[in-house]
């Protein structure tokens, strides 16, 4: 029996590598596709009003209704200590520094990750990948770089859009319990946060946007299973993106606090 | 590395399999320019595999193929987009961009490959849509279109490169007979006007009997039978006899 249990870890193990194997070459193949010519200027910008455009709405409400909601949260704390002062700097230095882009890519995950996986995989298994190939044009430069890229460049600025309209949330909520100015609010908001509590959280975001195009692609491109497989690239792309996201947050954030020791308070 | 004859395609001693299951064993054959080859078997002996062999979409475990004068399996990618261009491919169900009008599904590969102007990719795209019985439909998208419709217009895409040689998945399946034998027209006037080798993947004997010049029947990995359709009809092996006499 614990033979056999051993047996079964090692299989499952053999698999995972295989798989964080196969993943690697496939995101390894996307930067070096990336950076030679020809380049996929129109796919790219289809693909970026496809990744941006269309997610605004989504990131835009998300982020205003969590802002609203952290500060009915934080008030009710902070008014214990007297320190109902500190609601808005809480709220800009939460966002800008975890919520933002952690909540941002994890959205983006489930609406543009499943989306990649699912187009990419009906597309494999109607064939159209093939009729692609067949008319003399790389489907990989064609098909999965314009959208691993497009991921990459818009998630920044979603995050960007993510974090004003948590803070608007925020001030609204705040405005709504104690009538507080904007500008006050904003003053103290941005009293201490520094830039690099903004730039380096904002920027790692890209990070994420790779991580969810490769996944999700990885996915659809290379699924073998007809119509079932549809389903199965769209689940696993959002899945997975959605927790190499966090695992890479993690240590991302260590990064962070390693070339930028201020930032670790 | 190049072969001075007439020949539109070879396959020598190919040998492919998926896992552990041989789907093509040691299969030769050639066909000329200008002549029509049909594929036939029970499904699942690697009549489809044979075409993706050509099209270099997989590559065999062992052996080669050649188009017109290239062994494609030792190409690289921008050797393979040349070869590619020789040849067009109709794909079992149309394999038509769903994002893409019937228009633009054939006017793209053109923008994209060759340095053709506009107006001229436009007469191409008519043209060819005309050829098809498609010429008013170019606005409509692949979800409007009907079965028929879909393999016309999958048709018209693959000849905008005007290939050499032309595959075809089954191009009739699930298509009545009228249809199927307006299909079955289109591709023996390609041939007759433009000297296309034609390999064509069937189940459809009726068809075959019209269209083919030879036929290749294929059994468990194996080249059972070739020649005429007279020849295979009165082949010794069973299974070739009877996929053209019953």
């Amino acid at each position: 029996m614990k033979r056999q249990e051993w047996r079964r870890h090692v299989r499952w193990l053999s698999r995972f590598f295989e798989f964080a194997g196969k993943v690697g070459l496939f995101s390894l193949q996307v930067l070096v596709d990336s950076l030679t010519p020809p380049f996929e200027f129109v796919q790219f910008t289809r693909q970026l009003a496809e990744v941006g455009n269309r997610s605004l709405a989504l990131i835009i409400v998300s982020g205003f209704a969590l802002g609203a909601v952290m500060t009915f949260h934080t008030r009710s704390t902070l008014v214990m200590f007297g320190a109902t002062a500190m609601i808005p700097a809480v709220q800009s230095v939460a966002f800008f520094v975890e919520i933002g882009p952690l909540v941002a890519g994890l959205l983006l995950a489930g609406r543009v990750g499943s989306g990649i996986g699912a187009v990419l995989a009906n597309m494999r298994a109607t064939e159209q990948i093939d009729a692609v190939e067949s008319l003399s044009i790389d489907s990989f430069k064609f098909l999965v770089v314009p959208r691993v890229l497009a991921c990459v460049i818009a998630l920044p600025f979603l995050t960007l859009f993510m974090d004003f309209a948590g803070l608007l949330g925020g001030f609204l909520s705040e405005e709504l319990s104690s009538h507080i100015a904007p500008t006050l609010y904003l003053n103290r908001a941005f009293d201490y946060l520094q830039w690099s509590n903004f730039i380096a959280p904002t920027l790692k975001t890209a990070i994420f946007g790779f991580i969810i195009g490769c996944v999700s692609s990885y996915f659809g491109y290379t699924t073998d299973k007809g119509a079932q497989g549809v389903g199965e690239a769209a689940t696993n792309s959002v899945v997975v993106s959605s927790l190499l996201i966090i695992l890479a947050d993690v240590l991302l954030i260590k990064c962070i606090f390693f070339l930028f020791p201020d930032t670790a308070i | 590395m190049s072969q001075t004859h007439s020949i539109a395609v070879e396959f020598k001693r190919v040998m492919k399999s998926f896992g552990a299951k041989r789907v093509l064993n040691d299969v030769s054959f050639h066909i000329e320019h200008g002549r029509a080859l049909c594929l036939l078997g029970r499904s699942g002996t690697g009549k489809s595999v044979t075409l993706k062999l050509i099209m270099a979409l997989m590559r065999p475990d062992s052996g080669e193929v050649w188009v017109d004068r290239d062994n494609v399996v030792g190409l690289g990618e921008q050797q393979l987009s040349l070869v590619r261009k020789k040849l067009g491919y109709l794909f079992q169900d149309g394999a038509l961009f769903d994002s893409l009008t019937l228009y633009q599904n054939l006017a793209f590969p053109l923008s994209r490959v060759t340095r053709k102007p506009k107006d001229e990719i436009d007469d191409v795209v008519n043209r060819v849509l005309t050829d098809v019985g498609l010429g008013a439909d170019g606005a409509k998208y692949p979800s409007a279109l009907s079965g028929g419709m879909k393999k016309r217009a999958g048709l018209a895409r693959a000849l905008v490169f005007e290939p050499k040689i032309l595959l075809a998945d089954e191009p009739s399946s699930g298509l009545d007979r009228i249809t199927a034998s307006e299909i079955d027209e289109l591709l023996m006037r390609r041939k007759a006007e433009h000297g296309t080798a034609l390999i064509i993947v069937t189940h459809d004997v009726h068809g075959a009997r019209k269209i083919a010049d030879e036929v290749a029947v294929l059994d468990k990995g194996n080249v059972v039978a070739f020649g005429s359709v007279d020849e295979v009809s009165q082949s010794e092996n069973d299974v070739a006899r009877r996929l053209i006499t019953e």
